[in-house]
């Protein structure tokens, strides 16, 4: 729908392409730019501190202030390292998680692409990821660099079973593997969400409900492993002996490590809301119906989707702020003896009650 | 056919965060388990039995604050203490008082760094700012008294610089039941977290005979069982009049004597502290502090040695004095040297980031270390 | 097995009431003072820089001698007996022209131990904390408010005086012994005896300038 508005704006295809696909790119941008200022803040204020609260009003222009200073510091290249790798490999994280974008549907008006198998794009864009940090790893010619990388994609590549578990049972009671038509089925109210079962009224929504939450609290938790963020931090963090992979990257490869890391927060915040909470959808109805304004909707589930992308994204960092560090060996214990196992049960049970 | 390992060396350097303080640990590993740890110290050596030889024994006092940072009150108790033998003076009952107070303000102090700093070590970055707030109004009511925050000169051959500062009695009164919660809250959000129970539990393992070997003393030692207090088994300054518990590890996480029970041994002891605060503030005497500190500190010819319990183990003062004005020897025994030679025993069959989370629970602190 | 689900239980139980914890501080003011606009009120035995009253100082060098890592440097000059140096403010006389009364901020280490000897109560710590220097001499504070010409003037009164007196004492020996005897002593017989040789023996540490 934005694309063909903007095409009647401006007649021309490419540009009213263009412009469609810059759009998720500001948006997820100028997300990006308030996550990181988000996440000081969030966690000052459960710390009792204030924050960033002197770079603009009440700090608002931190972040900017960081980009320019990381734009303006010295490119160090090691000596001997692998110089093709080492300049792909923040480029491939980097476009690893924004092509996650594409097939994610912000409103009804505006989807990147309405392809119809939307989820299997995101999962799979975003496991491009892990082969930039490999390349990340072997290319800064440092052997705890290289550690860091493989125990960070072995990470990723374990807790990638969990999520997809998960993935595989919303898709066998939607049918689809289409996000636009998964975000439309959960429709008007939030009792017609999926995390409430789904729509519809039978004897299935209310068996689903605890499988439903239990399968929530599984793709939470294995995308939280996904995108390293604490409890499962062993990747990034500094107190742990071994240097992570991106420890020998300055200035603005190093930035994009870091944004993309916020990026993949989004997406799988994203994901998360469209396969439980009902993605754009608002929970009460619509102001535009009620009020008569059709061209009020989209902007209102524009909005809805915001909401409910950054309160898991908000989540995220109260989980980051009160919860320890896992060691790597307890790490791949949660995956491989917890998470997997349930998310099989979950699965097995699932496909029951939808087949009776 | 088995795959030829081969021993690496890892070094962690002097300047590391999880370090506290500049001590550089060589390991030993073969794959991810830990052979050998040898930690290198001396970096931050600054000569203090060398100074305190030149300095008459007043003035050697600064000099005690600065060794275990953290724990500055526990340090001039031990040389007050020491050199008041020596001297064969008697302190008034309020000095005995008042030092009591600040050295148990103290502990708490620094067991909230210890606290704060090893939950950082874990990986939960919130706590370190909870023990820090708290540890800011224990700074604050140690500088109504005598000025500064860390680094006090209070405690004094003969008694204490200043007397209480009039509001201090009821300051300090309000701030037990306001830490008492915090306590708790810090226990809900740490102790029983099941991610830091893994962490610690079974991690560190001293059986209590190893640790009557290397000479353990402190948490480390109650942490394994043992229930050995300076304050109750040797008692110095006036420890008898109160009534308190010494808390020792039960093995209620995991293994008897793992990380988990030496770090619960320092919760408990915060709260015991608490008690022997109360204590001392409901009886305190009147009295003159300064009465009983002599013009010029000239003990007799003779030695000595006397402990006292700070709150990382037993601190020792050995002073050897040849009649004059200045000591003619100090030698400290300080419980951070001793403990850190444990840390091999402990580290063996680890993996490395256990290396980091037992010598959290260990506590040192450099400054004592190299003195 | 029955462990396996105990595990999950304690493990979700324990991060719960964590996370609750946290919210609850989110919702709580924050602790922090803004340092540069808002700056704490100092108790009042705060102990920050030094500061000395030089016209209180009696120049007798207690406090240098208590200092422990030696920062506070002073010189004197000892007045002539005509001068007037006045009288500090709890009514002692001065006797001695302080020169030099310098202290290194650098080395100073804050403990107070050259607060309690002074005689006068001139050297009291302050609660200025802000007075970083961007070199290390500025950290260096001169007391004495004496100029260099009046310190040489000073130091050739006092050096004069000292000539007299020793033109004195070398113009008219005798007498001495003679007076001696009319000072009544306790302890007598030895006193007969000592002036002598305690005349001899002092101009013999005159001549050698060394101290037996």
């Amino acid at each position: 729908m934005i694309y063909n508005y903007f095409f009647n704006l401006t007649g021309s295809e490419i540009a009213s392409a263009f412009i469609c696909c810059i759009l998720p790119l500001v948006y997820v941008l100028t997300y990006v730019l308030y996550a990181v200022y988000g996440e000081r803040k969030v966690s000052a204020f459960m710390q009792d501190r204030i924050g960033p609260n002197r770079c603009g009003y009440r700090g608002l222009l931190q972040t900017v202030a960081d980009l320019l200073k990381m734009l303006q510091k010295e490119d160090i290249v090691p000596r001997n390292a692998d110089k093709p790798f080492w300049v792909m490999a923040p480029i491939i994280v980097f476009t690893g998680c924004f092509t996650a974008f594409a097939c994610i549907p912000f409103s009804s008006a505006f989807v990147g692409s309405a392809f119809s198998l939307g989820i299997l794009i995101v999962m799979a864009a975003s496991s491009i990821s892990a082969v930039g940090l490999l390349m990340a790893g072997w290319s800064s010619n440092n052997k705890y660099s290289l550690i860091g990388s493989l125990r960070s994609v072995a990470q990723i590549v374990s807790y990638e079973i969990p999520t997809f578990l998960v993935v595989l049972v919303m898709i066998i009671i939607l049918g689809t593997l289409d996000l636009t038509v998964i975000s439309e089925k959960q429709t008007a109210y939030f009792w017609n969400w999926m995390i409430l079962g789904g729509p519809g009224l039978s004897w299935q929504k209310f068996v689903y409900i605890p499988f439903m939450v239990s399968s929530f609290i599984i793709i939470y938790i294995s995308t939280l492993a996904e995108v390293n963020r604490t409890p499962f931090d062993i990747p990034e963090a500094e107190a742990e002996l071994v240097a992570g992979y991106h420890t020998e990257y300055t200035g603005m490869k190093f930035g994009m490590f870091f944004l993309s890391e916020y990026g993949n927060m989004f997406a799988v915040s994203a994901i998360v809301s469209i396969l439980f909470f009902g993605g754009y959808q608002s929970p009460f109805g619509y102001l535009g119906n009620s009020l008569n304004l059709p061209w009020l909707v989209p902007i209102e589930q524009l909005v809805w989707f915001s909401i409910k992308c950054i309160f898991f994204v908000f989540v995220q960092m109260w989980l980051r702020w009160t919860l320890p560090r896992l060691r790597v060996d307890q790490l791949m214990a949660t995956c491989w003896k917890y998470l997997i196992p349930i998310a099989f049960v979950n699965l097995i049970i699932i496909g029951l009650i939808t087949v009776l | 056919m088995a795959v030829k390992t081969e021993e690496m060396v890892l070094n962690m350097g002097p300047h590391h965060p999880s370090t506290h303080g500049v001590l550089r640990l060589e390991l030993n590993i073969e794959g991810e388990l830990i052979m050998k740890v040898t930690p290198h110290i001396g970096y931050l050596h600054r000569c203090f039995e060398k100074h305190a030889e030149a300095m008459t024994y007043p003035q050697v006092v600064p000099y005690t604050d600065r060794m275990d940072y953290l724990a500055a009150m526990g340090n001039e108790f031990g040389y007050a203490v020491a050199v008041e033998k020596l001297l064969g003076i008697e302190v008034p009952e309020r000095v005995n008082y008042i030092r009591v107070i600040m050295a148990e303000l103290q502990r708490i102090a620094s067991h909230l760094v210890a606290i704060g700093t090893y939950a950082v070590d874990i990986g939960a970055f919130t706590p370190l700012l909870f023990c820090f707030r708290d540890r800011e109004m224990i700074l604050s009511l140690f500088e109504m008294t005598c000025g500064a925050r860390m680094l006090y000169n209070y405690i004094w051959v003969g008694g204490v610089s200043h007397d209480l500062h009039p509001d201090f009695i009821r300051k300090t009164q309000e701030f037990i039941p306001y830490f008492r919660p915090k306590i708790k809250e810090l226990n809900d959000l740490l102790t029983g977290n099941q991610i830091f129970i893994e962490r610690t539990a079974n991690v560190g393992i001293l059986p209590a005979e190893t640790a009557i070997n290397y000479g353990i003393s402190g948490p480390s030692l109650r942490g394994s069982g043992l229930k050995w207090d300076i304050r109750k088994n040797d008692p110095y300054a006036n420890y008898n009049k109160f009534d308190f518990d010494i808390p020792v590890g039960k093995g209620l996480m995991g293994t008897l004597g793992d990380s988990w029970d030496r770090y619960y041994v320092r919760v408990l002891e915060m709260e015991e502290s608490c008690k022997i605060i109360e204590q001392a503030l409901a009886s305190i005497p009147e009295g003159d502090v300064t009465s009983a500190i002599p013009k010029r500190v000239k003990p007799p010819v003779g030695q000595l040695y006397s402990r006292i319990e700070n709150p990382r183990g037993e601190l020792g003062y050995f002073i050897i004095s040849n009649g004059t004005t200045s000591p003619f020897r100090v030698k400290v025994k300080g419980p951070s040297f001793v403990n850190l030679e444990v840390l091999n025993e402990l580290c063996k069959g680890h993996l490395i980031a256990d290396v980091i989370a037992i010598l959290g629970s260990i506590d040192i602190v450099l400054g004592e270390v190299d003195r | 097995m029955v462990q396996y689900f105990k595990n999950i239980y304690n493990a979700l139980a324990t991060i719960a009431i964590g996370m609750k914890i946290t919210l609850k501080h989110f919702f709580l003011p924050a602790v922090t003072i803004q340092y540069p606009e808002v700056k704490p009120a100092l108790p009042e035995r705060e102990r920050n820089r030094l500061y000395v009253n030089i016209d209180d100082c009696i120049g007798c060098d207690q406090c240098s001698r208590a200092c422990p890592v030696s920062c506070i440097s002073i010189e004197t000059v000892k007045g002539t007996a005509d001068e007037d140096l006045g009288k500090t403010s709890n009514g002692k006389k001065k006797a001695l022209w302080v020169t030099k009364f310098d202290i290194d901020f650098a080395k100073c280490c804050y403990c107070q131990l050259c607060v309690f000897p002074c005689p006068t109560e001139c050297i009291y710590m302050t609660d200025v904390y802000e007075y970083s220097e961007y070199q290390r001499a500025d950290l260096l504070y001169h007391f004495s408010n004496m100029t260099q010409d009046e310190v040489k003037t000073k130091k050739l009164n006092f050096e004069k005086a000292e000539a007299e007196k020793a033109a004195l004492k070398a113009a008219a020996p005798k007498p001495e012994p003679v007076a001696k005897p009319a000072v009544i002593s306790p302890s007598a017989p030895i006193s007969k005896e000592k002036p002598a040789a305690d005349n001899l023996t002092s101009e013999k540490k005159d001549n050698n300038g060394e101290v037996k």
